[in-house]
């Protein structure tokens, strides 16, 4: 085929200047979303680290302190106390949400529900409230008074010991904390299973396998990368946890310090504390804790794939 | 619903012998255990019990708005009695205290719109670019952003507040609407979508024919990133709307209040002086609060259980 070689020539300048342009353009439709991220991500983070190398004494103002206000976090009983409580919630709630969603995943995902589609949305649901409205409503569910425990107390003639008393206090924040994202993970877990092959499900009824060898060779291990997903949003959910105690905090005040959650701790250091600088450095231990379990969860959730 | 769960489970690959040969045999013989297994009774009841443990908060919830004052403490919990007041309770809990509710609720319209909107259209943009374009940095910015997705929105409240708080931003609507406008899940999201559901093809077809790249986008990319768009600001919308801990902190004017915060204060708030209790208007404006969240979620089951899927699944 012939050819006008200055034709050829303009085409390829244009294209070489075009493409020229397009490395650029995609910073062009980056760009709204990373000046945002370093306002109110970056520069935050980064503020708080500075901020929390600082001291501010009535006597000698502000003053670098270096990791004076580390040492101290991590000798603070009232930090540790929240952290431990937390952990707790973290290692006793958490399995217990995990199996009823994977025992829910399961059943969804057999098709021998009936009215599958009602239990999927109706166990969902819960995730669709608010959490302050959630923590709001088991309260007033839990109160004594017009609550539900309140009706059962009465109509049983028995004392149910009070929920909101500081033996169960944990127990009633779990279980909101459970009954809100026990649906979230099912449905994690249930859209995990649905990308199994349906040819494995019929190689092993083949081979004769029964439906607990099916969950126990097929299904279970193919949760993993779910479960590791799950659980990361658990741990960043009871170590951060903030809205339920807070919440709570105004129905059953005498039960719930102000250092409950680490968050709480660090909020009431901000607010009614005013000490900034220290409140800082919770956040910022706190966060870190944060991300080294949930880092270390990935982690080990790649090595059991790869054994 | 079905057409993604066909989208999930077919092309995949067992690579085993196992599957060739269920494959052949699956043929002659038919598939009712794997295909269409016999409904189990237990197994539903089972589950109903679950049903009942989640919905049982939202039944008590939709029963005692409907009580008056008097009858929410002195009646059973779980079922109607005394006059159906729910409509005086709506209106009452709208004009109290000089109707700060409604204002409320415009507030979290407010940041709702503009901050969980505003974070939709820029993870858009960003997921695009990070889908489409080659360009110098990009794989610091994608290590970055994977990074930040991993950073919990509850650790960043309060050094948020104290930056904002030396900056001389808090206690303005754009003290929450700022941090709301980030989203890295839904840049992943948008990226992940926009690599398979958009042609390269078509948009450099679109190029030779000499559009802008801010018209190809309008015109091309946004239709086919439709599904993705609308599954992000599904999120969110929820996200912004559920907002607690940040307005919290941030603002102290309660005319600035969404609803999460303003229902809070309402129950923190010592009786007034005549011990008048307002638990009532607390359990509407609860319920108020939850039915614009549970309604789009019934009506954008196919998006969610999309986006659910995209952010466990996919690696």
């Amino acid at each position: 085929m012939h050819t006008n070689p200055a034709l050829n020539f303009r085409s390829y300048f244009a294209l070489s200047s075009a493409k020229n342009r397009r490395r650029w353009i995609g910073w062009g439709f980056l760009a709204p979303f990373m000046v945002v991220f370093l306002f109110v991500l970056v520069a935050p983070v980064i503020y708080a680290i500075y901020l929390s190398v600082f001291q501010n004494k009535l006597v000698g103002g502000n003053s670098f302190v270096g990791l004076a206000n580390y040492t101290t976090a991590l000798l603070d009983p009232q930090f540790y106390t929240a952290f431990l409580r937390v952990a707790l919630l973290l290692l006793v709630q958490v399995p217990i949400m995990l199996v009823f969603s994977t025992i829910a995943a399961l059943a969804l995902d057999s098709s021998r529900l009936y009215f599958s589609a009602l239990v999927r949305i109706s166990i969902f649901l819960p995730y669709a409230v608010p959490g302050v409205v959630a923590a709001l409503l088991w309260g007033f569910m839990y109160g004594p008074q017009f609550g539900l425990v309140g009706n059962i107390n009465s109509f049983f003639g028995i004392r149910i010991p009070d929920p909101l008393s500081s033996n169960f206090i944990l127990v009633a924040m779990g279980n909101i904390v459970t009954w809100e994202f026990v649906g979230y993970n099912m449905l994690i877990l249930y859209s995990a299973l649905r990308t199994v092959p349906k040819d494995l499900y019929e190689a092993a009824e083949i081979d004769g396998a029964g439906t607990f060898q099916v969950i126990r060779a097929i299904k279970l291990p193919a949760l993993r990368q779910a479960f590791v997903v799950a659980l990361v949003f658990a741990v960043i959910g009871s170590f951060q946890l903030f809205n339920e105690p807070n919440v709570l905090k105004t129905l059953s005040p005498n039960v719930i310090s102000s250092n409950f959650t680490p968050n709480m701790y660090a909020y009431n250091l901000s607010f009614a504390g005013q000490q900034f600088n220290y409140a800082a450095a919770i956040a910022i231990v706190m966060g870190v804790i944060t991300m080294i379990v949930a880092y270390a969860v990935q982690v080990a959730g790649i090595r059991r794939e790869n054994r | 619903m079905s057409a993604y769960k066909q989208n999930g489970a077919t092309e995949y690959d067992a690579g085993s012998g196992i599957s060739s040969r269920a494959q052949t045999i699956s043929k002659s013989r038919r598939r009712r255990t794997v295909g269409t297994p016999r409904k189990s009774v237990l197994l539903t009841v089972v589950m109903l019990g679950m049903v009942v443990y989640s919905l049982t908060p939202v039944a008590w919830l939709v029963i005692n708005s409907t009580k008056t004052q008097a009858s929410l403490f002195s009646t059973f919990g779980l079922w109607f009695s005394g006059p159906f007041a729910l409509w005086d309770n709506i209106v009452t809990t709208f004009t109290y205290s000089d109707g700060e509710f409604g204002r409320w609720l415009l507030n979290t319209i407010l940041y709702v719109v503009v901050g969980g909107g505003g974070a939709t259209v820029i993870a858009t943009l960003g997921g695009y670019a990070l889908a489409q374009f080659n360009f110098p940095g990009k794989r610091a910015v994608f290590a970055i952003i994977i990074g930040a997705i991993a950073i919990p929105g509850t650790a960043l409240a309060v050094p948020t507040f104290l930056m904002f708080s030396a900056v001389g931003l808090t206690n303005s609507p754009w003290a929450v609407i700022l941090p709301s406008l980030i989203s890295p899940f839904g840049l992943y999201l948008i990226w992940i979508y926009a690599t398979d559901a958009i042609p390269t093809e078509l948009l450099e077809a679109a190029r030779v024919d000499g559009a802008g790249e801010l018209r190809i986008f309008v015109s091309i990319a946004l239709r086919l990133l439709m599904p993705g768009f609308v599954t992000v600001l599904l999120f969110t919308f929820v996200a912004t709307w559920n907002n607690y801990f940040l307005p919290l902190i941030m603002l102290s004017d309660s005319r600035w209040f969404p609803l999460t915060v303003g229902l809070n204060n309402w129950n923190a708030r010592p009786p007034s002086a005549g011990g008048e209790l307002i638990t009532n208007l607390i359990v509407t404006g609860s319920l108020i609060a939850i039915v614009p969240t549970v309604v789009i979620f019934l009506l954008m089951q196919r998006y969610w259980e999309s986006g659910l899927a995209a952010g466990s699944v996919k690696e």
